[in-house]
């Protein structure tokens, strides 16, 4: 049915162990002259070293702003099947946990309008659907929402919350993630579906300092789960992991980042006060080392890629705050983070960005967080610092 | 035939449903986990409880016939339960000990890549490169494809000192978090990029152009009611090219990738950290980057022989200092590794204690 392109170069990725992407489309090329004439652009590609699709392009579905992602072709007579080749971002349920029927369904909905071809998943972690024109981009819509599904965010609004595991496979999880980042997901439905902010705004919810999400990197608002008071140790597991051969002086006390900790032999004992809670111990010894009882997270903001001026980590701006449904205070707190970005940020401007160049007393002034030494590495090293009239009396 | 009546704002469906029994009534109540195998772990719950997941790699592009295949073999083992990482690694969700290693043999058997769990590589982390991106100055798939079949055992038996996280993005908008991994490929532009003027008049805003440029390098050109670029101050980073495509920045003959190591996003031992420059420049190499694979691998290695058990190539890097980087993986040392963007100083070393 679909023309047939000869790929010599695309099909030397389909020898060697790696799970080939080529296959991939291959099989869907098979069911689709769209995923066909994806093949053919991109061995194009591989011949001639560059990319063939033309920019953005504003397409999406009636009363939104987000979730698709235009895509045409710049050589669409060569490749008509991918003259349009739209992309639809499917909001992700919280930790990537499917069942197989959904997962089913949605196939059989995308065979119907797309290429057949999907990412699992973007790097915002929507159900990425990869290829369609933009008259099917309606029908997509409704049977998906009918079925319960929604789009995802882009461009300059919310983009589509993510969090790990979190309480659902692991033991150190010191906050709900999926149920944070589902009720946050409800709660900014408009801001994701709708663009109206200076540019792109990521929130991601992480467990534990072991940030398998990479919030700290990557979120404008990074929420890590965290900790208050003692490391829980079972000290017979400690003599079971010395029993079968850890060195727990130099694997574990050694590589304390605060050296924190000391191990007679015997037991394992912990200064807690001068823990900074970094997890390489727990981590380590899963089965002896269990986080404190006082449970909630640490409130980061600011990271980024590097463009435009550069990465950026995101910087704590709340060290601990309890997190427990409805989760108001952290719904409020998010609410006026963006009051104050919508009213500084130039366009296209992270809100790390817009920190960096009003300062950060600004930011924390407006959103009513109080100057505490856990926000800083160290004080500053000039003497140049503003007063204002309040701090003269 | 009607299309069903259509909703909005609705979010995702609840996660609660996707979840296995077993997790429903464990919830927030495990109490450890071992890993068993490099493609197997398990969970256990206060209650005694257990959990089994066993991972395989995938492509990240996957064909609805392959998720429906992986579908069936959930349905078999797993009483259809599964989950994705955010690696891109498909996990299957097993309760019952007794599928665990029957799963493990047909997921071989059927050509899947079992493994990527503990202290080795996992899937890795990248962008939509020539198959979607606008932007993309390489591939990203291939690059990764060809990557790993060379480090494929680092993913299924090797072991190393900690995990490596690997990334490859094809162009410094970085979707995929290279600037904070392990070991990455980053594509980069060489070229100061060329002005289409007629089309620019007509397409771009010259004010969110000269806005866009992080080096002031950009400012009007009344006369072709365009823009002009000062090419001693541009870094190629392409941000005008997406405010305004007539900016064109590709350039097939110059684009290319660099090589940045020793990022991390996890705090354990040491905070988080950047990736830094390794190797500024390899050409395109369709379809295989047989010099960047290659020179992935002898960085990924020689952190292998030389790093203590549980360090991070940044962790490793860190203790031996960047003299010794370069020495011990004989790679060469050029102008470009010494900052000239902003923070530049803050990276220029400040004191005589540095190694031979």
């Amino acid at each position: 049915m679909s023309k047939k392109y000869d790929t010599p170069l695309l099909d030397e990725l389909e020898k060697g162990p790696w799970p080939s992407f080529v296959k991939e489309i291959k099989k869907a090329a098979k069911k689709s002259e769209r995923a066909a004439d994806e093949l053919g652009q991109v061995e194009k590609s591989y011949k001639t070293k560059r990319g063939y699709w033309k920019h953005g392009g504003i397409v999406g579905v009636l009363g939104y702003g987000s979730g698709v992602i235009g895509r045409y072709s710049s050589l669409p007579e060569e490749f008509p099947g991918v003259a349009h080749f739209h992309t639809v971002r499917i909001n992700q349920p919280s930790g990537w946990f499917y069942t197989t029927k959904a997962l089913r369904e949605m196939c059989d909905m995308w065979d119907k309008y797309g290429s057949g071809l999907t990412n699992m998943h973007g790097s915002t972690g929507d159900m990425i659907l990869l290829g369609t024109n933009t008259e099917s981009l309606e029908p997509i819509f409704a049977e998906f929402s009918s079925r319960g599904w929604d789009l995802g965010g882009s461009g300059s609004a919310m983009r589509t919350p993510s969090c790990c595991v979190g309480p659902g496979r692991c033991e150190w999880a010191n906050i709900d993630t999926l149920d944070i980042n589902y009720a946050l997901t409800q709660e900014f439905q408009d801001e994701l579906h709708r663009p109206s902010f200076a540019y792109k705004f990521k929130i991601k919810t992480a467990g534990c300092a072991v940030d398998c999400i990479a919030a700290i990197a990557r979120a404008d608002l990074s929420i890590i789960g965290t900790w208050k008071g003692d490391i829980k140790i079972d000290q017979a597991e400690v003599k079971n992991y010395a029993k079968n051969g850890m060195d727990i002086n130099a694997e574990i006390v050694d590589m304390c980042p605060t050296g924190c900790m000391s191990y007679d032999g015997k037991k394992l004992k912990i200064e807690d006060e001068d823990c900074n809670r970094c997890m390489h111990c727990i981590a380590k010894m899963t089965k002896a080392l269990r986080p404190g009882d006082e449970r909630g997270a640490t409130l980061l903001i600011g990271s980024k890629a590097p463009i435009v001026v550069g990465a950026m980590l995101s910087w704590v701006v709340v060290p601990f705050i309890k997190l427990e449904p409805p989760y108001q205070e952290l719904k409020d707190l998010i609410r006026k983070i963006l009051e104050w970005w919508d009213e500084n940020g130039k366009a296209r401007e992270r809100i790390g960005e817009v920190i960096e160049h009003k300062g950060m007393r600004s930011f924390l002034e407006y959103v009513g967080l109080p100057p505490v030494p856990q926000m800083i590495k160290e004080p500053r090293r000039d003497p140049f610092f503003f007063w204002a009239e309040k701090d003269l009396k | 035939m009607s299309l069903p009546q259509r909703k909005t704002d609705i979010g995702p469906p609840h996660y609660k449903q996707f979840l296995p029994p077993v997790i429903q009534k464990n919830y927030g109540q495990w109490k450890y986990h071992e890993v068993l195998d490099p493609g197997t772990m398990v969970h256990v719950a206060e209650s005694g409880d257990k959990i089994y997941t066993v991972r395989v790699a995938s492509p990240r592009l996957l064909s609805t016939d392959t998720i429906r295949e992986i579908s069936d073999i959930a349905d078999k083992y797993c009483e259809g339960y599964l989950r994705f990482t955010s690696r891109n690694n498909i996990e299957f969700l097993v309760s019952d000990k007794s599928k665990v290693e029957p799963l493990k043999k047909e997921l071989k058997d059927k050509g899947y890549t079992v493994g990527g769990i503990g202290p080795r590589v996992s899937n890795v982390v990248h962008t939509q490169g020539w198959i979607h991106c606008h932007s993309a100055c390489t591939d990203a798939s291939g690059l990764v494809k060809a990557m790993m079949d060379e480090l494929y055992d680092y993913f299924t038996t090797k072991e190393l000192p900690n995990k490596v996280r690997l990334a490859v993005a094809c162009c410094v908008n970085m979707c995929g978090a290279v600037h904070c991994s392990d070991i990455a490929i980053v594509a980069v532009h060489r070229k100061v990029p060329t002005i289409d003027h007629g089309r620019l008049a007509n397409v771009c805003e010259i004010p969110t152009t000269i806005a866009s440029c992080p080096t002031h390098a950009i400012s009007p050109d009344p006369a072709k009611k365009s823009v002009k670029i000062n090419p001693d101050r541009c870094m190629y980073c392409g941000n005008c090219f997406t405010v305004c495509p007539p900016i064109d920045i590709h350039d097939p003959e110059n684009d290319g990738v660099a090589i940045v190591v020793g990022g991390k996003v996890g705090s354990l031992r040491s905070n988080p950290k950047f990736s830094k420059l390794a190797i500024p420049f390899f050409y395109n190499e369709p379809p295989r980057w047989p010099k960047v694979v290659a020179a992935v691998k002898n960085i990924l290695e020689t952190y292998a022989r030389h790093a203590k058990q549980h360090e991070r190539v940044g962790e490793w890097i860190e203790r031996i200092g960047w003299e010794k980087f370069f020495k011990l993986t004989g790679i060469e040392f050029t102008f470009q590794h010494i900052d000239d963007f902003k923070f530049a100083r803050e990276t220029f070393r400040t004191a005589a204690t540095f190694k031979w």
